[in-house]
């Protein structure tokens, strides 16, 4: 029988985003779907999971080990926790936390982890993106558990529902691991604009904007008159225009926002493989044969240093 | 202090790599290979430590065919002491290489284990993680900055919308980030140098490691790609069609 544990990603209060897609995963599965919250006075997050629309069972562990999310405890809670409810599925979102935590757990139980998918055929047949995203693989898992990172772009927002799914608080066998890393402090960007995952819309500047004070002139006040995310190519990062944080594409983030504004980025495949998915895609750029045009709905070729700023201001006009 | 750096031969990154046509996999016959650029990321960084009086040797580790011994002679060339060839023909999947390395580990004793966060080719982002898991040891993902002494190691990670601090006690697997450092270029004498030093061979039998497969590719394929992208005049043009055509602007 398939049996899927989802591992949730929460502030403590509230799920993230990309929980709320990696359940949608789960639930294409056809089997039944569990959550885990674990963390420390997290009580109102899996709250929140038992109200997932078609969830069975919640796993609630609060404990000081869980705190900070760090892969070592987390891993062996979960080779507990499937030991004890026989779980066929282990599925957490690909992203940092997922990427971190899932290959741990993998190893541990002696299978091989599947990373990134973005389509789920069967119960063991799954397809995922290779070369950044210059292919795609699909590949048949032949192992008793599946561990699988999914990418919150193929799957939609799972939907809250009024009926609670009974929560059940689990005690760690031993939360007293030997411990391997220790949590120093966490360095948050401030940023009154939207998170670049859930954004709707993003503005993103790459190479072509010749600097780090253009790429804030042109694209901060166009991104708060759309209340848009900012975004960044690879080559605008490593040229200091933007920070890390910003960053679309295979090293980076990836993005599906309803519309996504391609400024000065030429579309190399790293880059387009975090943001081909978007809705509508317009790329503003000075060569009408950068691969960006490959992928994008709309274009506008020419200057961007002209194009932006009418661009802002017909915006601003309506 | 010891250092192993783990190395992982794949196609260039300039390069775009095809599906075979019958889609069995992916095509890389005759194209250029390289050491993967996080690796490389990772070796540099044993090399400052080193540079820096905290690490004594740097031994790189590659996992695979014959011509893995080209990147391994890179990475002496870097300037990596000495290098070691788990040497086999047989295609080797994530855990296969971790299990691999835990057993490089458990012979070479090194207090810390560098590797990058994840190869270009299949993008899975899992050794450096199964590694650490096998070994029992900590684990420092996609490290940004990393400060060693002598017991234990401080470690910067890009998260989502940031970064974080950890602190590991020794020894553990750190995985490298591209923004941890810049490679540096090598010279010709360095070159010349790194073909005198030291690449020893092993093999999956002599390390006692099992590489059954736990996966199989089924098919290979290129994404579908059907977009027509419609170059208009002017940004009144463009406002237009995103707020009634497509109605993604409200």
């Amino acid at each position: 029988m398939t049996k899927i544990l989802v591992i949730a990603e929460h502030d403590h209060q509230q799920l993230t985003i990309d929980t709320l897609h990696a359940f949608t995963a789960a639930m294409a599965l056809e089997g039944s779907v569990d959550v885990l919250v674990a963390g420390y006075a997290c009580q109102s997050a899996s709250e929140q999971a038992s109200r997932l629309q078609g969830v069975q069972r919640v796993h609630w562990v609060d404990s000081l080990c869980y705190q900070h999310h760090l892969a070592e405890p987390l891993a062996v809670l979960i080779v507990q926790l499937i030991a004890q409810s026989g779980y066929s599925h282990v599925i957490a979102s690909a992203n940092i936390f997922g990427k971190n935590l899932l290959p741990r757990v993998a190893a541990l139980l002696d299978v091989a982890p599947i990373s990134d998918v973005i389509r789920i055929l069967s119960c063991d047949l799954f397809s995922r993106p290779i070369y950044a995203g210059g292919l795609i693989e699909t590949v048949e898992s032949l192992d008793a558990i599946k561990v699988l990172s999914v990418r919150s772009t193929a799957f939609d927002e799972a939907v809250f529902c009024h009926t609670c799914a009974p929560i059940d608080k689990v005690t760690p066998e031993n939360d007293a691991v030997s411990i391997l890393s220790v949590y120093v402090k966490q360095h948050l960007a401030q940023s009154k604009r939207p998170e670049l995952t859930a954004a709707k819309v993003i503005v993103a500047g790459g190479k072509g904007l010749g600097s780090s004070e253009q790429f804030h002139a042109l694209l901060e006040p166009l991104a708060d008159l759309l209340g848009a995310a900012i975004g960044a190519s690879r080559s605008a990062v490593d040229a200091g225009y933007a920070p890390n944080a910003y960053q679309i594409g295979q090293t980076g983030k990836v993005v599906a926002p309803l519309l996504y504004i391609a400024i000065g980025i030429s579309g190399a495949m790293q880059h387009l493989t975090g943001m081909k998915d978007s809705k509508i895609i317009v790329a503003i750029n000075k060569n009408p044969e950068e691969p960006i045009f490959q992928v994008a709905d709309y274009g506008i070729v020419g200057d961007l240093l002209d194009i932006v700023p009418a661009l802002y201001k017909v915006l601003a006009h309506q | 202090m010891k250092v192993l750096v783990a190395v992982k031969r794949v196609v260039d990154h300039n390069i775009k790599v095809h599906a075979k046509i019958d889609g069995s996999g992916v095509d890389i016959n005759h194209l250029k290979m390289s050491m993967n650029p996080f690796d490389e990321v990772a070796v540099e960084e044993a090399l400052r430590q080193k540079e820096a009086g905290k690490v004594q040797e740097v031994v790189s580790v590659s996992c695979g065919v014959k011509l893995c011994e080209e990147i391994l002679r890179t990475s002496m060339a870097m300037g990596a002491d000495r290098a070691l060839h788990v040497a086999t023909d047989r295609p080797l999947q994530p855990l296969s290489v971790a299990k691999l390395l835990a057993a490089v580990v458990k012979r070479e004793q090194p207090q810390l284990v560098l590797l990058g966060k994840q190869a270009i080719d299949d993008d899975a982002n899992q050794v450096g993680q199964m590694l650490s898991a096998l070994l029992g040891w900590g684990q420092a993902t996609f490290a940004s900055k990393v400060d060693l002494n002598h017991h234990e190691v401080v470690v910067q990670r890009e998260i989502d919308g940031g970064h974080e601090i950890l602190k590991l006690p020794l020894p553990c697997v750190v995985t490298t980030d591209l923004r941890l450092n810049e490679p540096r270029y090598i010279k010709l004498p360095n070159i010349i140098a790194a073909k005198k030093k030291p690449l020893d061979t092993l093999t999956p039998e002599s390390l006692g490691v099992d590489l059954a497969p736990h996966f199989h590719v089924r098919k290979v394929e290129e994404p579908v790609q059907n977009k027509q992208c419609i170059i208009v005049d002017n940004v009144t043009a463009l406002v237009a069609i995103l707020k009634t055509k497509t109605k993604v602007l409200p």
